[in-house]
């Protein structure tokens, strides 16, 4: 019996081992989008609306912005942008609206998700209104106008001159169903 | 666990139980160990027919046999089975077999876990099975199941795949509990850790790796389940997720994966060539260090899986120096191996020629992982024929060859026969020549252009691919002779001595072959 207690101590270690690795497999979730975030790699930009204190446009340098709209696989929406670019000065608050038509029988929820390149410059686009914030709802047929206001930060980076932001729609209905239920209410 | 410790209170041992239930209730680690063997090897068989429908539909350009929707799922199983169901396993019951008489213990040191962890693969790979014949059929996602492909777009079957994969994951973890805790509690008197042989090494420093990723793998298809059924969004774009962190999770758990399969046949190696080159082993001490500092290694180094995603340029040199990084003490193995064999009195009998191609051809596929760990050029290479001829280089002429060389080896150990020497060098030539017919002629492909995972390609590579598949076609026929080889071994032959080779060391030979159902009951003295 002396083996079974020896065991003891090693096999609760390896167990607690075992447990802790599962829980960071998890945690590597979050630590991903810190790291995204802090790095500001990857594309990703901030989900919420930035406020801006003191403008500050540095007309020494003109950047352009191309715009791409992209619908996710079995998206039906017609989606795309006003204009396929603008240029800029950093600081300076600009908007391009995206237009988006339900041409389906049904009402149905979207999500767009933003994506800057090259990726380095994600941490620097500023948006103030995004129609990415939210959800759209439309119903058959309808259509709608969307803004999105941002400013270039001017500490971009020198050697960036180009930037492209890119959307992706998604059809979130199923995953929304409490907006479908209300959106199919107003239809009725 | 009693009644395996007991056993020398009595004056008799204990043979095994009669009839089926022996199999199922059994606690011995002899029997468990060949259970191990037996199954791995039928899922190396299965693995292998599927590798056969992959090469006979590439066979010749355009779709011949079956559709692309098959060929997907054949590519996948077969992946899954060869890694979860053949390498691995087949591992664990080498070490289930060797561990506990090369370092003189009664059993290993959980052997009611030890039961269960094996009967749990035969549930795990009958569900993945299973799913072939589903409505919607298989895993058609590809080995490495990159979410979204593996949850949105999956077919309804992936459920059975993730629990499959749980299973799988939890019999590795159990397995590597008991090989850590038998090595850590239950050593001989004397037999301390730098005295240990070098195959119980490397399959401590495996288990280890197995503790620390197998739980970050279920954790990954645990995220994916959520993400199917319980609407969760960890890969989900759409809901604020990210495919890439897929890859990143997946290749943390991946990369030191790769480790798992190899470390062992490293360590078998490093027994079997210094018993045939009549010389200890060069270099003990920095082969061990050498271990640990490649098992250090691939836990930072999983990103060089993914330069194509877009991970910035810091983040690309780093991966790739630190992969790159892993040649040194690879190297150093290879030329600790080659020092052994260096003046010896060599002889060729079927271990040592599988152990001497382990190091050549292992080698070759080590420098085309070099290769591929050039980030830049890694953007030709990725996802195409190279790097299916880079992995299938270490897997097939390194864990395979290791598993081959390691069953030759010990053959004689737990039959209580000699394997026929003519045979098994047949099996060794014609292993040998398939193999590298099959594999070769991918590297040239795949610098051409040829993309993985695809049924049809260009007429231009036609005339390798149809080597390619005579390769695959010769090395697959030949792995029957093994299965006849082993079979005719064990029933009968020339008695094999307790140490049939001149020049082997170590506790498991001294003990009468075949080796007693109950062996160091009473600890032996190591000095």
């Amino acid at each position: 019996m002396s083996e079974q207690q020896s065991n003891k101590p090693v096999v609760t270690r390896l167990v607690l081992t075992v447990i802790g690795m599962f829980a960071f497999g998890f945690l590597m979730v979050p630590l991903y989008d810190v790291m995204c975030d802090a790095l500001g790699i990857n594309g990703k930009t901030s989900g919420t609306a930035y406020r801006q204190d003191v403008e500050h446009i540095d007309e020494s340098r003109t950047l352009r912005v191309q715009f791409v709209a992209t619908r996710a696989q079995g998206m039906a929406w017609d989606f795309n942008p006003d204009a396929e670019q603008l240029s800029l000065h950093p600081g300076e608050t600009r908007e391009m609206l995206f237009y988006a038509h339900n041409p389906t029988d049904r009402p149905m929820v979207a999500q767009a998700i933003p994506s800057v390149s090259p990726a380095k410059a994600a941490a620097f686009f500023h948006k103030t209104e995004c129609f990415c914030f939210t959800q759209q709802v439309l119903q058959p047929g309808e259509s709608v106008e969307m803004p999105v206001r941002f400013i270039v930060d001017p500490a971009l980076p020198t050697d960036v001159k180009h930037l492209t932001l890119a959307y992706t729609l998604f059809d979130v209905s199923e995953r929304m169903p409490d907006k479908l239920a209300n959106a199919s209410a107003q239809a009725h | 666990m009693s009644a395996v410790i007991d056993t020398h209170h009595h004056d008799h041992a204990h043979g095994p139980a009669k009839g089926l239930m022996r199999w199922v209730l059994t606690t011995n680690h002899k029997d468990i160990g060949s259970m191990y063997l037996w199954f791995s090897f039928a899922m190396f068989l299965l693995g292998g027919s599927m590798a056969m429908v992959i090469r006979a539909e590439l066979f010749q350009p355009g779709l011949q046999l079956v559709q692309p929707e098959y060929f997907n799922q054949m590519t996948t199983t077969h992946g899954l089975i060869m890694v979860f169901g053949a390498v691995m396993p087949a591992f664990v019951g080498l070490a289930n077999w060797m561990i506990p008489l090369m370092i003189g213990a009664p059993d290993m040191a959980l052997p009611r876990m030890n039961n269960f962890s094996f009967w749990l693969l035969p549930m795990a790979f009958g569900l993945l099975v299973s799913t072939l014949f589903m409505e919607g059929g298989g895993p058609n996602f590809g080995w490495t199941f990159y979410a979204p492909l593996s949850t949105t777009y999956a077919p309804p079957s992936v459920t059975f795949f993730i629990f499959a994969i749980h299973l799988a994951g939890i019999s590795s973890i159990m397995g590597a509990i008991n090989i850590i805790a038998t090595i850590l509690n239950l050593r001989a008197p004397g037999m301390t850790l730098m005295k240990m042989p070098l195959f119980v090494w490397t399959w401590l420093i495996t288990a280890f790796l197995l503790i620390a990723v197998m739980p970050v793998l279920a954790g990954v298809v645990t995220m994916m389940l959520m993400d199917i059924h319980f609407g969760t969004s960890f890969f989900n774009a759409a809901g604020g997720g990210d495919p890439v962190m897929f890859q990143h999770i997946f290749w943390f758990f991946g990369h030191p994966e790769v480790y798992i399969m190899i470390l062992p046949a490293f360590g078998a190696v490093s027994q079997i060539i210094p018993a045939f080159s009549r010389k200890p082993l060069f270099g003990y001490t920095s082969m061990v260090y050498a271990t640990a500092a490649i098992a250090f290694l691939s836990f930072i180094v999983w990103a060089h899986h993914m330069f194509t995603v877009g991970i910035p340029i810091t983040g690309e040199l780093f991966f790739m120096y630190a992969t790159m990084l892993i040649a040194v003490p690879t190297g150093v193995k290879v030329f600790n191996w080659v020092s052994t064999m260096f003046r010896g009195a060599l002889t060729f009998e079927a271990p040592m020629l599988f152990a001497v191609a382990f190091v050549i051809l292992f080698t070759i596929g080590g420098f085309s992982g070099l290769m591929l760990a050039i980030a830049p050029a890694d953007f030709q290479y990725h996802d195409t024929y190279f790097v299916v001829a880079h992995f299938h280089y270490v897997l097939v002429p390194g864990a395979i060859f290791g598993i081959f060389a390691s069953a030759y080896y010990w053959l004689p150990k737990w039959t209580g026969h000699m394997y026929d020497e003519t045979l098994a060098k047949t099996h060794f030539w014609m292993s040998f020549i398939g193999m590298n017919l099959a594999f070769f002629p991918m590297h040239f492909v795949g610098l051409a252009g040829m993309p993985r995972r695809i049924p049809d390609y260009n007429v231009m590579f036609a005339n390798f691919n149809m080597i390619s598949s005579v390769g695959a076609f010769m090395f697959g026929v030949t792995q029957l002779l093994f299965l006849f080889i082993v079979i005719k071994c064990i029933k009968g032959g020339t008695k094999a001595a307790a140490n049939p080779w001149e020049g082997a060391e170590g506790l498991e030979w001294t003990v009468p072959s075949p080796a007693p159902y109950h062996t160091f009951t009473t600890p032996p003295e190591v000095k």
